[in-house]
């Protein structure tokens, strides 16, 4: 390309970022097939799968029963056996219904078998709060998954990653779950006619600044990326991370930004107790304690099954203005 | 040469200490800046001042605990010349006969906040100077004595920034090391003290008549609804707010109600700063002021009150705050009781207490109706009102509450 020139862009929203990725992998490699509820005939509970049934046949685009720990074993069965299936759970809350398989096969047999099984799954789970759907398809369990060792954790929070993260987690070779935040699917963003696969080993600083970290992922990027601007209005400059890979999450960068603004804030959609931000919290404190100049700051939902009421909802959730918040508490008299 | 004194910060402190300076001699400094941090029995409060011109000299130093009344700094005015340094704090003139309250007046929960972060931090611990942990590792790299570094960081830690700072600055010599503050449990139990002081006061020296009456808050309450479907979450409005609205209204025609007793003689104030009791989480309450209720908007109301209630929480009310309320509302909120007498806080001739809003029955054109009702009642000094006139203010309270529009 000759220098100067742009490379054409094209824009698209998550949800058609994450369909182009789920057909990409089908028309590469005939080894991957996608499998779930209602991935099919009705395209997919958020349409991510619209069209696909059509273009690849019901032998690659499968509709199961309602039934997640049956077509998760499956799944993981046929990952044994040789294939690459993309599993897809509406939920992570109807997730749970799946967990002993994911923990006790997925995670588990590499290990068991003495490295002789792999299981190259790929699992994608929507997840998260903000569409007024009450407290079973609503929460935020990445969390408790990234507890699991013997699995990657993804979390694409941007339509770059949408559309990039999927072949880099099939070419892993033993499970991927990827949680795509039920508020992004409408989001729009631009990507290079040709963009593909993205590397999913580290996190990314989607704003630098010099003040304060304020470390996230997934649907609460965008919402800590609005404080950030509300803090450059006060003259704070907050640096904010996204993790995007959750399960090994990516100390080197997430520890390079706290040791740089020696303030740390964590924003995480998941309750608070025993979360992912507390174990960044602990993180940061074995690693980072001789460069901190605050207490870490979490900001988490609040500990409550999620509410149906939009504005009980919009409470319990981390906001730009408790976010903003959080991180003026670590700043002190500059901005306390 | 102005006098910057150990204001009193409730009718029974005695003595404060100066934890912190906010500004430096040759400073300029205007009337209403906060220029110092002072541990009292009730936390620590932030200090304002009022004169404004140059700061000359600072007579006490962090750590130095001085009786109320005692002279903290020397401010020149605009235009005055500088003056020799004075050696030693003054001796403290007699008490200010204005010495306004801070503790308790009654048993009222106060409307609920939420907390900003789950768990209170734990205060600075007594022996050594509170800094952060990247202050302590370059402080030890700097050779900096961190009890000679003033903090900038959250609630005045010491952070990296400031030991760079002080490694940098020529080291004057060290004053003497300052005595440790005091822990939380002995700040506890100094509140309770303070609590006890002004309410044994209160009953032994105010003779106390009592009235209620319940207020049917259908209109106020569907009203209030109807606003706070247009306003955004954090601005809406609770029925806490018209109740104070409607009682600083109602003092307009009940002057006796809103002032102070000083002195043997009840002086009446035209401003209205409604004391506002706020109950603390580890136990304890703070009174701060609400300033000119009858000047203000309830939108501005309901902000300035949800700000008073986290700072009280936090402990960082301002001095003007804590000694100014000419008329104090305590309000039991939910869960609570049906009604609260309270016990007014002295120089304060009268407290306002509304009790729990609950679905009652009430009679309305000879049915039955249910309503959501709540009892308002006076405590109030009967050196200064009686009785039927208290009755006609709470009644005046009432019908106010009935247009909640005009509030």
């Amino acid at each position: 390309m000759p220098p100067g020139e742009r490379k054409a862009m094209v824009r698209m929203t998550y949800r058609e970022a994450v369909r182009a990725a789920v057909r990409e992998a089908l028309h590469r490699d005939p080894r991957v097939f996608l499998m779930g509820e209602d991935v099919g005939a009705y395209g997919g509970c958020y349409a991510v799968s619209k069209g696909c049934l059509a273009e690849f046949g019901a032998e690659r685009v499968r509709d199961t029963p309602l039934c997640e720990s049956a077509f998760v074993g499956a799944g993981i069965g046929a990952a044994m056996g040789g294939m690459r299936p993309i599993v897809e759970i509406m939920t992570v809350n109807f997730g749970l219904l799946a967990l002993d398989q994911i923990v006790n096969n997925a995670a588990t047999l590499r290990h068991m078998s003495g490295g002789q099984l792999s299981v190259p799954v790929v699992i994608r789970l929507a997840t998260g709060a903000g569409r007024q759907v009450a407290a079973q398809h609503s929460h935020s369990f990445e969390g408790w998954f990234a507890h699991i060792p013997g699995i990657k954790i993804l979390a694409p929070a941007t339509v770059e990653d949408a559309r990039g993260m999927l072949w880099s987690a099939l070419q892993e070779p033993d499970p991927v779950l990827i949680f795509e935040h039920a508020m992004l699917y409408a989001m729009e963003g631009e990507l290079p006619e040709d963009a593909g696969a993205v590397e999913i080993s580290h996190a990314a600083i989607r704003r630098p600044g010099r003040d304060v970290s304020l470390i996230t992922y997934g649907g609460s990027l965008h919402k800590t990326l609005a404080a950030a601007e509300l803090l450059a209005r006060e003259g704070i400059e907050a640096e904010v991370v996204d993790l995007r890979t959750l399960r090994p999450l990516d100390d080197e960068t997430i520890l390079g930004s706290v040791t740089r603004t020696r303030r740390a804030v964590l924003v995480d959609e998941g309750w608070r107790s025993g979360s992912l931000s507390a174990e960044l919290s602990a993180r940061i404190m074995e690693s980072a304690f001789y460069e901190l100049d605050a207490p870490v700051q979490r900001v988490c939902t609040a500990e409550v099954p999620i509410p149906y009421p939009k504005h009980l909802e919009d409470a319990a959730l981390p906001q730009p203005e408790s976010i903003a918040a959080a991180a003026r508490r670590t700043l002190g008299e500059r901005h306390g | 040469m102005a006098e910057f004194r150990m204001p009193s910060l409730g009718a029974d402190m005695e003595a404060g200490t100066l934890v912190e300076w906010r500004v430096r001699p040759g400073d300029t400094v205007k009337r209403g800046d906060i220029v110092a941090l002072v541990e009292t029995q009730k936390g620590i409060i932030e200090v304002e001042l009022f004169e404004s011109g140059t700061l000359q000299e600072l007579l006490v130093k962090p750590g130095e605990k001085v009786p109320v009344g005692a002279v903290l700094a020397l401010v020149r005015a605009e235009g005055e010349a500088v003056a020799p340094s004075v050696a030693a704090p003054a001796q403290p003139p007699a008490p200010p006969s204005a010495t306004p309250p801070t503790p308790a007046p009654s048993v009222g929960a106060p409307p609920s906040a939420r907390p900003e972060t789950g768990v209170a931090p734990p205060a600075p611990s007594a022996h050594r100077p509170r800094a952060s942990p990247a202050a302590r590792s370059a402080a030890a790299r700097l050779g900096v004595d961190l009890a000679r570094v003033s903090g900038t960081g959250p609630g005045g830690a010491i952070s990296l920034e400031d030991v760079e700072r002080a490694a940098r600055a020529e080291a004057p010599p060290a004053p003497p090391s300052a005595p440790p503050l005091p822990s939380p449990e002995a700040r506890r139990a100094g509140m309770r003290q303070a609590i006890a002081a002004a309410m044994a006061r209160s009953k032994r020296e105010i003779p106390h008549y009592y009235l209620d009456t319940r207020i049917d808050l259908e209109r106020a309450r569907a009203w209030l609804r109807e606003q706070n479907e247009r306003l955004p979450v954090a601005e809406r409005m609770l029925p806490l707010v018209l109740f104070l609205k409607a009682v600083a209204l109602a003092t307009r025609q009940f002057p006796e109600l809103n002032g102070l007793w000083e002195g043997g003689a009840f002086r009446p104030s035209r401003a209205v700063h409604l004391g506002v009791v706020i109950s603390l989480r580890q136990g304890g309450l703070m009174v701060p002021a609400l300033h000119d209720v009858t000047e203000k908007p309830l939108g501005t109301l309901m902000r300035e009150l949800s700000d008073l209630i986290q700072r009280a929480r936090r402990g960082a009310l301002r001095s003007s705050e804590l000694a100014d309320s000419t008329l104090t509302v305590t309000s039991l909120g939910e869960p609570g009781a049906d009604r609260v007498l309270g016990v007014i806080f002295p120089p304060q001739v009268a407290i306002v207490g509304f009790g729990s809003v609950r679905e009652l029955p009430w009679v309305v054109e000879g049915r039955c109706v249910p309503r959501p009702l709540v009892t308002a009642s006076l405590s109030a000094d009967h050196r200064v009102s009686d009785g039927h006139r208290g009755a006609a203010f709470l009644a005046r309270v009432e019908r106010l509450l009935q247009e909640p529009e005009k509030l």
